[in-house]
């Protein structure tokens, strides 16, 4: 069996931990449970270990890759500093390292409460001509030209809305 | 506009009366925004953040709501001047700490503020006096569509707003209530309170917010989770723990009352005795002797209309109002001086406490209900579930 953190070594240390009433378990070589302080098991909490973005696997990760935002160039390492993002985009660069961690931090991951409406109308609006202009396309070149004429007609009234 | 006629003018939430007011102060509901495609204001550069203030800005000063709406860069305010806006909680600490880049909108009544480039793009707040939550969510939840009409928010249908901090995603939205629980304290149940609130997943926090110190017996109970559940939901838990946290005060107070009233006449006595001669007094201690004299007020010890003077210097002795209208910064010494005086002014006509009258009331069992003390009504039905 491999060491969760390294994954190269041979585990040796077996870590069994009930947070938050679930049971974690860890697996490490000798090495890397020295250096994450296992054997002073107080000053140890497997759930940063294994929760968030403080988490061992995603840290060692991105200093390989050095994973950075392609929108605002924010890095996993000034996450670690500041425990703030850098733009809404960061959501889905970091989504890796972040689900574990808003999973402990809220209750379920996914969004009921109110939604911007003008936004998401536009938004199925948009998306709705996409679909349209691409079936336009489609029966132009299967020379379906009734279909087609149609379809620019819906087009036409879609793109006039608001 | 000058920002002297804030201080001149008292916030409304503070002076009017709302439900439960006797043992909840405040609501408060804020929400986080962001603009979508910008940087947050942490990250962003300056230029960046001066043209996304310079954007919001004119819109949010444009809400009909903002129509009588003061307006400040953070660079053009003063220090003390930021700190009196903390200490009314039309700003945050951290806002507090901004400069170029960052401003603040409120409107007149000082019941509404908006606070451009803190942590989030948007950080807008209702307050309310007493226990109106969903007076205060409506209001600000008014505000956010009215604005979403014209900005594009930074939304994901996955994780809702977006915000700078993950503890924030989901709705943004963070609902408070301050406490005055004096009860719960002298009986030594205050923590065992704390300890349930936090269980059920519920903040219990100081006077000025995250990381600060439980002054006055003034405690923030707010909710911690923003994601999965809706803002109505959210508020619903919150309003029903505080019933039941109400209920609770009311009880420590009547047993005080009733087996240890000894104690709870000695509090009150010294507290009122303290604030009336003392010549020099630290910010700490006035919100301390200041609570016992309101617990007084609640339960009879001073006419009715007292309570409005002690809830007055509960503000009025506060670092930064008590040196606003000093040209000069004050000593410390100078400050405890100028308190107490201020506090003896006040007191002056206060008379002693009846205690006569309220002790012959507490043994016939009597609950001193009086001036616009509401008790909970559907807190009978909820203190069942014996969560807190």
């Amino acid at each position: 069996m491999l060491c969760d953190v390294c994954k190269t070594e041979t585990a040796s240390v077996f870590l069994t931990q009930i947070v938050d009433g679930k049971m974690q378990k860890v697996n490490m070589c000798e090495a890397c449970s020295k250096e994450k302080g296992v054997s002073d098991p107080t000053g140890f909490a497997l759930a940063d270990l294994l929760l968030g973005m403080g988490a061992a696997q995603p840290v060692e990760r991105s200093a390989t890759e050095g994973k950075r935002c392609p929108q605002c160039g924010f890095t996993q390492t000034e996450f670690k500093k500041t425990g703030r993002l850098g733009c809404s985009v960061c959501y889905t660069t970091f989504a890796e390292g972040l689900e574990p961690m808003l999973k402990g931090m809220h209750k379920g991951h996914k969004h009921t409460g109110k939604c911007p409406e003008r936004q998401q109308r536009t938004q199925a609006r948009m998306s709705a001509l996409r679909d349209l202009n691409e079936a336009l396309r489609k029966a132009v070149v299967e020379e379906h030209y009734e279909e087609a004429a149609a379809l620019r007609d819906k087009s036409k009234v879609l793109e006039r809305e608001e | 506009m000058p920002i002297r006629s804030i201080f001149n003018k008292g916030s409304d939430w503070l002076r009017s009366e709302g439900p439960h007011h006797q043992i909840v102060v405040s609501s408060r509901v804020r929400l986080a925004r962001n603009l979508a495609g910008v940087p947050f204001p942490g990250w962003a550069k300056k230029a960046e953040r001066m043209e996304t203030l310079e954007k919001i800005r004119t819109k949010v000063e444009g809400l009909p709501e903002m129509s009588d709406a003061y307006s400040f860069a953070c660079q053009d305010l003063s220090a003390l001047e930021k700190q009196v806006l903390v200490e009314r909680h039309l700003i945050s600490r951290e806002h507090a700490a901004k400069g170029a880049g960052s401003a603040v909108v409120m409107n007149r009544r000082q019941t509404l503020s908006i606070m451009l480039n803190e942590e989030d793009h948007l950080r807008m707040q209702s307050i309310r006096a007493g226990l109106q939550l969903k007076a205060a969510f409506k209001a600000i939840n008014k505000v956010d569509t009215e604005l979403e009409e014209t900005v594009d928010f930074a939304f994901d249908p996955v994780l809702g707003y977006l915000t700078a901090c993950p503890s924030n995603v989901g709705t943004g939205m963070r609902a408070s209530a301050m406490l005055h629980v004096p009860g719960l304290v002298l009986s030594d149940q205050i923590n065992q309170v704390i300890q349930a609130v936090n269980k059920i997943g519920l903040a219990v926090r100081g006077l000025y917010g995250e990381g600060t110190e439980a002054l006055g017996n003034l405690f923030q109970i707010s909710n911690q989770i923003t994601l999965g559940e809706r803002e109505e939901e959210i508020i619903e838990r919150l309003q029903k723990v505080i019933l039941q946290i109400i209920e609770h005060e009311q009880n420590a107070r009547q047993t005080l009352l009733q087996q240890r009233s000894n104690t709870l006449l000695d509090q009150v006595g010294r507290s009122y005795g303290t604030l009336r001669y003392a010549y020099g007094m630290g910010s700490k201690e006035a919100l301390n002797l200041l609570s016992m004299v309101k617990l007084g007020c609640d339960l009879g010890f001073y006419p009715a209309e007292r309570q409005h003077v002690v809830d007055e210097l509960f503000m009025e002795t506060q670092p930064a109002h008590l040196q606003k209208g000093s040209q000069k910064k004050l000593a410390t010494d100078e400050r405890d001086a100028l308190r107490a005086g201020i506090i003896r002014g006040k007191l002056e006509n206060f008379e002693a406490p009846d205690v006569a009258g309220v002790m012959e009331r507490a043994q016939s069992a009597v609950a001193p209900d009086r001036g616009g003390g509401h008790p909970p009504e559907s807190s009978t039905e909820s203190s069942s579930e014996g969560s807190v």
